[in-house]
């Protein structure tokens, strides 16, 4: 059968303005919209730019907008789509477009680095002799947010991002903090919170959801953040519990 | 651009950044990756990570040892097989300290469960060495270690692709690439050079490795003039998700999963009475591939079934939530009521760059130490995995090696000296990016690509022969000679995966060519290397390591003996 896909094009060495070009090739239902944006690149145009690494959905490389939604292009098959119509291929919203599908993802990974404390680490290099215990329940915690791929899907479809406030952490990363917050073993979650109680931190979403509905690994991000919330609530001093003292 | 740092890692998987992490406990340490590092293909690693902890049952590491030299069809060098199983244990509570998320039992310790080829007392039957979080172990190890880089300020260098490796005195000294996005050069002055790149399964056609596994590491390597040793060795994992090659984890066997034929039968019972459906990858992928040689396939072509139904749904949301998701997500059936198509995946090359245990590369197969340049993971061969790896052992070679790796380091750092760059290091770049965007050549990456990968598949995979061989390599150079006259349409200098692509070819076509031609010499079976033409492993003459450089007259070959160590050689059965 064939399909047709409408794809964003820039090139900024020769382009004022971005454009759209479509293709139409031949693919299987069950193709991954990946196989189809390799297909164009290696059978017609290989100017075509876009990210790509292990096409089954634990690198997080893909991650583009695909009919208006946030997606990794190897998770997502041609089925999935109404493909009697065109099929429109973006790059990932809030992010600056360096060509065509390629987005800048220097702020999400500033984003991720932020929320890292930086107390310095015991040694690496003297070994310990035991691991420390911890129960399935303790474990299973943080599991949800183990599943995380850093793929930025939930930045590109977050109101608060690019609508409302450019500069929060971010849906990934306050995830990424709850994971070590809902660790028995860590040591440093008072820090962490604190990280996440600083402006553009936990606080500025609202939870719209949307990065819950995109998640490609179907993690329930939004109740991530509210726990979180809830965790500064209940914690700390009531009148800082906001960041607002 | 010239950056400086005391040393620069290649590859920011799971031994690069593990060596990074280790290092930079003195020293300032840079991370190149040709993609973002969080992307590179450690993330993929399903099942689990082999150490003798005993968590769920006696376990030794003299056990672990022996099954990885059984496993390895004696091939492997046996100390440094002492060495991984030795330091497995604690290198596994060292992750756990660092916040690795490992799965717990009921008494709060790390879960542990069975794998391909580990044993109780020394083959008696399947043990639980395999430690894991869920089926997502190595993305969680990679979490966890890319955040202690961060914390211990490793600088990252992501999508920067290496093209040479920079050497003064005979000492490396640095390494020169491109910047992906916009095609500029960078130079990395440093004292010591670390290679972690990983392996070359994107060479065949159907693999379980990503776009970026393009066997850049060995190029390098042969570029300085360096042997790749024991490149014949090629896994492959048995159960690829038929048509794609996506891998499921040995870990879904070891839950419970058997394999079936076309008929309906247990197969492997036949093969490997004691460890059935457990045994080695080499045995299971030459099994699945029999079969349907003998029109055993499931329809007469060319599948089997990976049967799940028995774990139930809830066994397999809990113990192989991500497996579970990759068949739905794909083959859109629900593996507890349906069987799951598979056919063997190119999985991983057991060959690489010869080192010795501390990660130093190795400039000869007498064991002179290269200076400034070390490697670890899969693209180095230490060789714990010999002619055939078990399932489990990857993660832990590239944690106890990856460590090893950057506490030489750390201990010889201080007294390296700092080497002159070469004067025409970003020239030596330059040039080769701009004769590609210059030529005018009619050839076109893609179909040369897919000639290799359709090649190596066909002449070169779990069965070989000499006949085949030989017609391979000739091939192969014919494909070199083709590559010569490409031209690429995209002339953007920037993010132009035409160029990027083009340069990953000529990688994989030098590593093809060794691979065929290591093959072609060794005229036995051992492990993943099967010879129709020599079905028998020949201990007398073969017990020894392939060491495979190029020259201007083509490649040339010499070999190394084992070492030899407390387990002599034995047939090997399971």
């Amino acid at each position: 059968m064939k399909a047709t896909f409408k794809v964003y094009r820039f090139t900024p060495e020769t382009d004022r303005e971005p454009h759209y070009d479509t293709y139409t090739i031949n693919a299987e239902p069950n193709e991954r919209i990946l196989d189809c944006l390799n297909k164009i690149r290696w059978q017609q145009d290989p100017t075509l730019s876009f990210r790509m690494s292990c096409a089954h959905g634990i690198c997080g490389s893909d991650g583009l907008t695909i009919n208006s939604q946030s997606a990794l292009a190897c998770q997502k098959l041609v089925k999935d789509y109404d493909y009697t119509k065109e099929i429109l291929v973006e790059p990932l919203r809030y992010f600056c477009v360096v060509k065509d599908l390629i987005v800048d993802l220097k702020p999400f990974f500033e984003r991720i680095k932020s929320i890292t404390p930086q107390t310095p680490l015991s040694q690496v290099t003297v070994e310990p002799e035991k691991e420390r215990i911890q129960t399935p329940e303790e474990r299973s915690r943080f599991d949800d947010a183990l599943k995380c791929i850093l793929c930025a899907c939930c930045y590109g479809a977050c109101p608060v991002m690019t609508e409302q406030d450019e500069g929060f952490v971010g849906p990934a990363a306050v995830l990424r903090e709850q994971r070590y917050i809902y660790d028995s073993r860590t040591t440093d979650a008072k820090e962490r919170l604190e990280i996440l109680k600083k402006p553009h931190g936990v606080w500025a979403c609202k939870s719209y959801y949307m990065c819950t509905l995109v998640c490609p690994k179907n993690i329930k991000v939004t109740e991530a953040i509210l726990r979180t919330k809830n965790k500064i609530i209940t914690e700390q001093p009531k009148q800082d519990a906001t960041g607002e003292s | 651009m010239i950056h400086e740092y005391d040393v620069v890692v290649i590859g920011g998987g799971i031994a690069g950044l593990y060596t990074a992490l280790t290092a930079s406990e003195n020293a300032k340490v840079a991370v190149i990756s040709k993609v973002h590092v969080t992307r590179s293909h450690s993330v993929a690693a399903q099942g689990g990570i082999a150490a003798s902890l005993g968590n769920e049952e006696e376990d030794h590491w003299e056990w672990h040892m022996y099954d990885t030299v059984k496993g390895s069809d004696f091939l492997a060098d046996q100390h440094a097989v002492e060495v991984l199983a030795q330091e497995a244990p604690n290198a596994i509570y060292t992750l756990e300290h660092m916040g690795v998320p490992f799965s717990r039992n009921a008494q709060g310790k790390i879960e542990q469960r069975r794998f391909g080829g580990h044993t109780r007392n020394f083959g008696e039957a399947p043990i639980k060495r395999a430690c894991y979080a869920s089926d997502r172990t190595g993305r969680a190890i990679m979490d966890t270690l890319y955040d202690r880089c961060l914390q211990k300020g490793v600088v990252f260098h992501n999508e920067v692709f290496i093209q040479h490796l920079l050497f003064a005195l005979n000492s490396c000294c640095g390494a020169a690439g491109y910047d992906l996005a916009t095609t500029e050069p960078q130079v990395f002055h440093a004292k010591a050079v670390v290679l972690a790149t990983g392996g070359c399964g994107k060479i065949y056609k159907t693999t379980s490795n990503g776009f970026a596994s393009t066997g850049d590491g060995f190029a390098l390597a042969l570029d300085a003039l360096l042997s790749l040793e024991d490149m014949e060795f090629v896994q492959f994992h048995p159960t690829g998700i038929y048509g794609l090659g996506i891998l499921i984890s040995e870990a879904a066997r070891a839950e419970g999963g058997v394999l079936r034929n076309g008929l309906g039968e247990r197969f492997m019972e036949r093969y490997a009475p004691t460890l059935k459906d457990l045994a080695p990858r080499d045995i299971v992928s030459r099994a699945v591939l029999n079969e349907i040689g003998e029109g055993k396939g499931v329809e007469g072509k060319d599948y089997v079934y990976l049967d799940l139904r028995e774990l139930g749904r809830e066994r397999l949301n809990q113990k192989l939530p991500e497996i579970t998701s990759l068949i739905k997500t794909y083959l859109g059936i629900d593996p507890s009521e349906t069987q799951v198509p598979v056919a063997p995946t190119c999985h991983y090359m057991m060959g690489g760059i010869p080192t010795d245990a501390e990660g130093h590369v190795l400039a000869d197969k007498s064991g002179t130490v290269l200076p400034g340049l070390y490697a670890a993971g899969e693209c180095a061969c230490v060789s714990v995995h010999g002619a055939n790896r078990l399932g489990c052992n990857s993660l832990i070679d590239l944690v106890v090696f990856g460590r090893r790796t950057g506490l030489s380091i750390f201990n010889e750092i201080k007294a390296r000296l700092v080497h002159p760059l070469p004067v025409q290091a970003e020239s030596l770049v330059l040039d080769k990016i701009n004769s590609l965007l210059e030529s005018h050549g009619t050839e076109r990456t893609a179909g040369l690509r897919e000639a290799l990968q359709c090649l190596m598949t066909e002449e070169c995979s779990v069965f070989r022969n000499g006949k085949t061989l030989e017609d391979a390599l000739g091939q192969v150079h014919q494909l070199k000679k083709r590559l010569l006259n490409v031209g690429l349409t995209n002339k953007s200098r920037v993010f132009n995966y035409e160029l990027q692509e083009a340069l990953e070819l000529g990688n994989m076509l030098r590593v093809a060519e060794v691979i065929v031609y290591s093959a072609l010499q060794r005229q036995e079976s051992r492990g993943a290397h099967f010879r129709s033409d020599y079905p028998q492993r020949n201990d007398e003459e073969w017990l020894k390591h392939t060491f495979v450089n190029e020259t201007p007259t083509g490649l040339k070959e010499t070999y190394k003996p084992v070492a030899a160590g407390r387990f002599a050689p034995e047939k090997r059965r399971y």
